[in-house]
């Protein structure tokens, strides 16, 4: 099974759910984020292995990067869920693996994207009294020195 | 190194007659004994730290300068030798290690990012920028990123000439 | 009877915590109840700072993320932004690429081995070892790129210099020395009573779930997943090479301590291999110096201490819009809570240096 076939699989097995599709990454809608990724691991994908969540800010939209990997096919799947900025939530994935644990934590603490279900939404790298999610592009903070540019 | 010679030299000894006792002023005797035997903090922050262990190991050797013993607790220490990056998260720690090691003690600032910030100065939103911004006075700075081990025990000796230097202050 | 659980502080400043980790330790008289680790107190902010560099000038600061293996981390970087740009490195440089990388795995793995017997009690002896070999690797790279810890060697499209004149020699000598030295470790460590007593099945990591939590790299080896980028996505010219994948069996703190010294050997073969067979040529292609980036990309290699990946977004212009730092400690230390549960208080030392974290890369 290669990657298109796995995405193939996924178009046929969730209709509609799938917003955008390249050779190796999907766009999932907000809803189907669980059941297409417990069909990604327990499914014929075999993609058991979660190996990053990440998020990039697009100034309006939040975009959600997971990364899965699967050991038995040798392919790695970009999923990407966006969420529009004034209802940063997403389900959760601690359920299906511990790995999604600390990485959602990570992004909760960089982007102050909310996972809905996770049991200990703390930040992770910065204090516990820390304002502001870092990785904004519109994050501001005093004692921030900019490089100065030629 | 002078002092030490003084005291231990031959004709030291030889002018004393029928004795085996030295002599010498209190502060260059106190100062010979606080110099000779630095003892550092085992506190490895980033990269410098892995520079300072091999400072400590077998090629290097920083024993021959009297500052092999890392000790794990502040309160057994001489010297504190900052080897990394000072974080916002780390940095009430690291002044809390500083408050309890006894008098007289000593710092080194080891590499740019304990100096300055060094190479994460421009941009970051999580590095306090030196060692001094935390509160915490530096006796010697040693640049590089990191300092070569050479480089560090330079830094050891310029402290040792330094505490040599020091006057005992009149009661 | 009475219970009482004691909460204990373990960092950051702790001899045995291999950087600034803090962890948060519940006790049952000896019996650890739950475990909470803290990390962040070395964040410092590389992937805000990325956003505001070049990719020719983000280099240095890869050397930052694993300090111990700052040539794997440049080799990551390297490849994601080529990927990107759809760059491919001269055939001489990804020899020379394979043979810098290897011999910083050989000194991470030493570094590695030695800290871990350090912090099950071998004090100082195994340690002095390891940095007497270690050395002989760091003053080959010294002569090669004129640093010894970060290094900043390669660039887009090759690395930055040749190798110096007579440096091959040096480096055969180097791999003679350190098979014939490698026995003196089996003898220090591999059959030791007490090293064996200390660290077989103490912190037993099950494949599940070593898999379940992301664990990648000589951790995930040591429980039996024989799963090697190297040879199972082969970059560079790794395909051209005859490696054995190093597995474990029981997946206990002993196994990845083995893996990592059998490792050492299967390296020491690759280098000997690339250095025969190193083609004459250019150092590096030529490539433009300013770029657009456009599109992204997600390049994984295998780092001393397991997957590293690189996610890089661009938006058109010349700096990186995102760039995402997928770092194999991270994942290797979300484990560590569910693995020490249970056990008593002076193995958490043992299970976390069999672990081989590094914090530079866990907080970034």
């Amino acid at each position: 099974m290669d990657i298109t076939a796995i995405i193939q699989s996924l178009v046929e097995k969730f209709p509609g759910v799938i917003i955008d599709q390249s050779a190796d990454r999907v766009t999932l809608t907000k809803e189907a984020v669980l059941p297409v990724f417990e069909f990604l691991k327990n499914g014929p994908a075999a993609c058991v292995s979660l190996h990053g969540v990440t998020a990039v800010d697009r100034k309006e939209t939040v975009e959600v990067v997971y990364h899965v990997h699967s050991f038995q096919h040798r392919v790695m799947l970009t999923v990407k869920v966006i969420l529009p900025n004034d209802n940063l939530n997403v389900p959760s994935l601690t359920s299906l693996w511990g790995a999604a644990d600390w990485m959602e934590r990570e992004v909760f603490d960089l982007f102050g994207v909310r996972f809905e279900g996770h049991p200990d939404m703390r930040r992770i790298l910065n204090p516990e009294n820390w304002t502001g999610h870092p990785l904004r592009k519109d994050f501001q903070m005093d004692g921030v020195v900019p490089r100065p540019v030629k | 190194m002078a002092v030490n010679a003084k005291i231990l030299g031959a004709e030291v000894i030889d002018k004393v007659p029928g004795g085996s006792f030295f002599l010498a002023k209190t502060e260059d005797l106190f100062n010979w004994a606080k110099s000779s035997s630095l003892w550092p903090l085992t506190f490895g922050l980033a990269c410098c730290a892995i520079e300072m262990m091999v400072t400590g190991g077998s090629h290097y050797d920083i024993d021959r300068f009297g500052s092999g013993v890392f000790r794990a607790s502040p309160r057994q220490c001489d010297v504190m030798i900052i080897s990394g990056t000072i974080c916002i998260k780390m940095k009430d720690s690291i002044k809390r290690l500083y408050d309890q090691m006894p008098e007289p003690k000593y710092v080194i600032a080891m590499g740019n990012c304990a100096i300055s910030g060094g190479i994460f100065y421009h941009d970051s939103y999580s590095v306090v920028k030196g060692a001094e911004a935390v509160g915490i006075p530096v006796d010697v700075f040693v640049a590089g990123c990191p300092p070569r081990p050479e480089n560090l025990l330079h830094g050891i000796i310029k402290l040792q000439e330094k505490i040599n230097s020091t006057k005992a202050k009149k009661a | 009877m009475d219970f009482q659980e004691l909460i204990i502080n373990m960092g950051p400043q702790h001899p045995s915590t291999h950087g600034v980790l803090f962890l948060q330790l519940k006790l049952d008289g000896e019996v650890i109840v739950d475990c909470q680790p803290n990390i962040g107190y070395l964040h410092r902010s590389i992937e805000k700072i990325a956003e505001n560099r070049s990719l020719v000038q983000f280099m240095p600061f890869t050397d930052r993320l694993d300090y111990i293996a700052s040539m794997n981390n440049n080799l990551g970087f390297c490849l994601a932004a080529e990927k990107l740009l759809s760059i491919t490195a001269s055939p001489r440089a990804q020899y020379l690429r394979v043979i810098v990388a290897e011999l910083n795995r050989v000194a991470s793995h030493l570094l590695a081995i030695s800290t871990f017997a350090q912090d099950l009690g071998a004090y100082a002896t195994p340690l002095f070892y390891a940095l007497r070999d270690r050395e002989k690797i760091i003053q080959i790279f010294d002569q090669i790129c004129g640093q010894r810890l970060t290094y900043n060697y390669l660039r887009l499209g090759g690395v930055s210099r040749d190798l110096p004149l007579g440096i091959d020699q040096r480096i055969k000598d180097f791999i003679a020395y350190q098979r014939q030295t490698l026995p003196e470790y089996h003898d220090l460590l591999t059959g030791n009573v007490i090293f064996c007593a200390r660290s077989k099945h103490i912190g037993v990591l099950h494949k599940d779930t070593a898999i379940n939590y992301g664990v990648t790299g000589p951790n995930l080896r040591a429980s039996g997943v024989a799963w090697d980028l190297r040879k199972d996505e082969p970059y560079l010219m790794y395909d051209k090479f005859d490696f054995n994948v190093v597995t474990g069996a029981a997946g206990d703190s002993w196994d990845r301590y083995d893996v990592r010294m059998r490792e050492i050997e299967e390296s020491l073969k690759i280098i000997e291999q690339a250095l025969g067979g190193l083609p004459e040529g250019d150092p590096v292609v030529k490539v433009n110096k300013v770029f657009r980036l456009n599109g992204e990309a997600y390049m994984r290699t295998e780092n001393p201490r397991g997957e590293l990946g690189f996610y890089i977004v661009g938006d058109g212009g010349p700096l990186p819009y995102r760039l995402k730092v997928r770092s194999p400690s991270f994942s290797n230390l979300s484990v560590l809570a569910t693995m020490i549960k249970g056990m008593n208080i002076s193995d958490a030392v043992c299970v976390l240096g069999s672990l081989d974290i590094v914090m530079g890369e866990i907080d970034r």
